[in-house]
């Protein structure tokens, strides 16, 4: 098999915004090309699909000119039929493929919904485990400009939902490019959602091929006063608030849990029960979200070391407005962290 | 009938024995359903025999199909195992789906069959998909994928159409035109009738089949399987045939309440296994001793499936969760 032989790494070595270490680098979407580009040379069955993969944009950056390289045949455009063309790769996944489908917005994935949740995620448990669904479907998250309620939606708290999906969100370039390779040879449909705002972060990213597992979060600070776990985008904001609240003698803890499904309940829980105090910061909707899910796990496993109510941040329950005044007040950042962790720690 | 001339006579008896093995299977479930032992619904395709078999019988071992909620006559056809999907049925631990699928959801790889969707029209992108995979590999292989005139008012058949003709991939589309989504006959759903009319618009070769005769469903497919399998690209055939049954389970309750009785009465002249029978006994390639002797040994296999369906265990409860992720 192509992928038996991968280094494996867990810890990210020198994980910092702002470093200047002499270590190679790559941004976020360098890090997903590369990773891409070193499963489609390592595994023939890997194929790459999706709404202007092969145009000059190359997806942000991430799929450029691999068609150049790898042929049309399997670096190709796809109609703007994303329910059927999700179809297509499922069918493929089953018939042996590797497919990775790029799409430039969640939002879109609400097309493809019945292929996701009907199929894709069932048709290895439906059928006795007799058949399985190889499959990659990345999506990343718009912020800002104006992009409003229909660009800009993250909707992992719905792929949340479904048993027999996958789901990687990770904030930093070494983790997209490893968590990508994991999902490349995972054996199951894999929801790999990113975010805009991730895409000029810079971090070290070897240039050998190396897999992150899934189910393994990762303690980006170290702190005793609270825990924040933060998810997708909101762990850099979560390392902002750390730092303005060391300036006032609070340790923070910042977890990065990088995959929601699986979900790493034991590094939750650990820091828990050291902390006491717990915030969840989201790039979604809090009612019936991803922070819930944890919220409610921890209450349930984890009773005795909360010394005080666990705090949610995340977006209000109305669709995303277009005016930067009305953006401002809907996403919650940096400040909106440091508010909670206030107001629950000593 | 159409004319059988040209066929060999080994296809031609084979195409015999599996339209009267589906038969005599369908009878078989539905005279056993009211036991209340097969919990799961099941979707009978008497009426529509002609078709999986006529299909079916075009295809190789290892090429693929993709089927739907009325699913036993393509598993049947394409050489599914009899005693794993009749377990299936009982939702047994030894079904081709190890108990987890039922009725709607019958499995068997060793012979192509992928699975069978059961969200209408939702199984047709999966075999335009698999067909992408055949020809990224390069191993000859064509998709056929079955689905029903429900399913040709599905936006998911366009966008695959669309997409298969495009590529020109290897896929054949076979729509069973039976005239009914469970109560509500076609007129009722389409501004027009003509399905057959539709995959011209992605110029794809498409024929109206008439699928009670099931020499003009294997020609018209062989001819579609050959022009896909040299890589001419997709067709498309409309198969109309007449549900004898209700939409799910036994019998057909409600049938005056729904079908016109003349329309009704019109397609009960025409069975086709009797028809397809009389053409073969004239041809003097079916004699009335081996009629008896194939559906004595189809008996056999039936009552063989279905001991070893009932004696077979029941899944195991703790295994709930198995088989979610591979």
């Amino acid at each position: 098999m192509p992928w038996t032989k991968i280094l494996i790494e867990q810890q990210e070595p020198g994980f910092d915004e702002h470093a200047g270490q002499d270590v190679r680098k790559l941004t976020f979407p360098q890090a997903l090309r590369e990773a891409m580009d070193q499963a489609l040379d390592r595994d023939e069955r890997v194929f790459v699909m999706g709404q202007g993969v092969d145009d000059p944009m190359g997806m942000f950056g991430t799929t450029l000119d691999l068609h150049k390289k790898y042929g049309g045949q399997r670096v190709f455009d796809t109609p703007l039929s994303e329910n059927g063309l999700t179809g297509v790769a499922v069918g493929a996944a089953i018939a042996g493929a590797r497919p990775v489908y790029v799409h430039n917005r969640p939002d879109f994935l609400l097309l493809a919904m019945d292929q996701i949740v009907n199929h894709a995620s069932k048709w290895s448990f439906m059928f006795g485990g007799h058949v399985n669904c190889p499959l990659v479907i990345r999506a990343v998250i718009g912020r800002g400009w104006g992009s409003a309620a229909q660009h800009s939606q993250s909707l992992h708290g719905l792929f949340m939902h479904i048993p027999g999906l996958k789901l990687v969100m990770p904030s930093t370039a070494y983790d997209a490019k490893g968590l990508l390779i994991t999902s490349i040879a995972d054996d199951n449909p894999v929801i790999f959602i990113e975010h805009r705002w991730l895409y000029k972060h810079e971090s070290h990213v070897p240039e050998e091929l190396y897999s992150i597992p899934f189910g393994k979060g990762i303690v980006r600070r170290q702190g005793k006063d609270a825990t924040v776990v933060g998810i997708s985008y909101m762990v850099i904001e979560a390392l902002r608030a750390a730092e303005k609240l060391a300036e006032d003698g609070y340790e923070i803890e910042v977890i990065d849990l990088r995959t929601l499904k699986p979900l790493d309940e034991e590094i939750v829980l650990q820091s828990v029960e050291k902390t006491g105090r717990l915030v969840i910061a989201d790039t979604d909707w809090v009612t019936g979200g991803a922070g819930a899910e944890i919220a409610a796990m921890v209450a349930q496993k984890g009773f005795n070391h909360i010394k005080a109510p666990i705090k949610r941040v995340g977006w209000p329950d109305v669709p995303i407005p277009a005016s930067y005044v009305l953006e401002n007040a809907f996403y919650p950042g940096a400040e909106d962290i440091i508010n909670a962790v206030r107001r629950i720690a000593k | 009938m159409t004319d059988h001339s040209g066929i060999p006579t080994e296809i031609l008896l084979k195409l015999y024995v599996i339209i009267s093995k589906i038969r005599r299977v369908e009878l078989r479930i539905e005279s056993l359903y009211h036991e209340d032992e097969m919990k799961t619904p099941v979707h009978l395709c008497l009426g529509q025999e002609a078709i999986s078999a006529g299909v079916c019988a075009t295809l190789q071992t290892d090429d693929y199909v993709f089927s739907n909620h009325r699913s036993h006559g393509h598993y049947i056809a394409k050489g599914g195992d009899l005693p794993a999907m009749i377990a299936e049925l009982y939702c047994k631990e030894t079904g081709c789906s190890r108990g987890r699928g039922g009725s709607m959801h019958l499995v068997d790889t060793s012979v192509g069959l992928l699975g069978s969707s059961s969200i209408v029209g939702g199984g047709i992108p999966l075999a335009v998909g698999a067909a992408l995979a055949s020809v990224l590999r390069g191993d000859g292989r064509v998709t056929v994928v079955f689905f029903g005139d429900g399913a040709s008012e599905e936006g998911v058949l366009y966008e695959s159409m669309n997409f298969a003709a495009l590529k020109k991939l290897p896929v054949v589309f076979v729509c069973e035109n039976n005239f009914y989504s469970v109560c509500s006959h076609q007129t009722a759903r389409q501004a027009n009738n003509d399905i057959s009319m539709r995959p011209r618009a992605f110029e794809m070769p498409s024929s109206r089949v008439d699928g009670v005769d099931v020499i003009d469903v294997f020609r018209k497919t062989m001819d579609a399987v050959n022009r896909t399998r040299s890589g001419k690209g997709p067709s498309f055939l409309e198969c109309r045939a007449y549900r004898w049954r209700g939409h799910a389970g036994a019998g057909d309750n409600l049938k005056s309440q729904y079908r016109k009785l003349d329309e009704w009465d019109q397609w009960m002249t025409r069975d086709p296994l009797q028809e397809y029978e009389k053409a073969l006994v004239a041809g003097n390639i079916l004699t009335e001793k081996k009629k008896k002797q194939i559906t004595e040994t189809i008996d056999k296999e039936i009552d063989e499936a279905f001991s070893f369906a009932q004696a077979s265990p029941l899944p195991n409860e703790k295994e709930v969760t198995k088989y979610l992720y591979s």
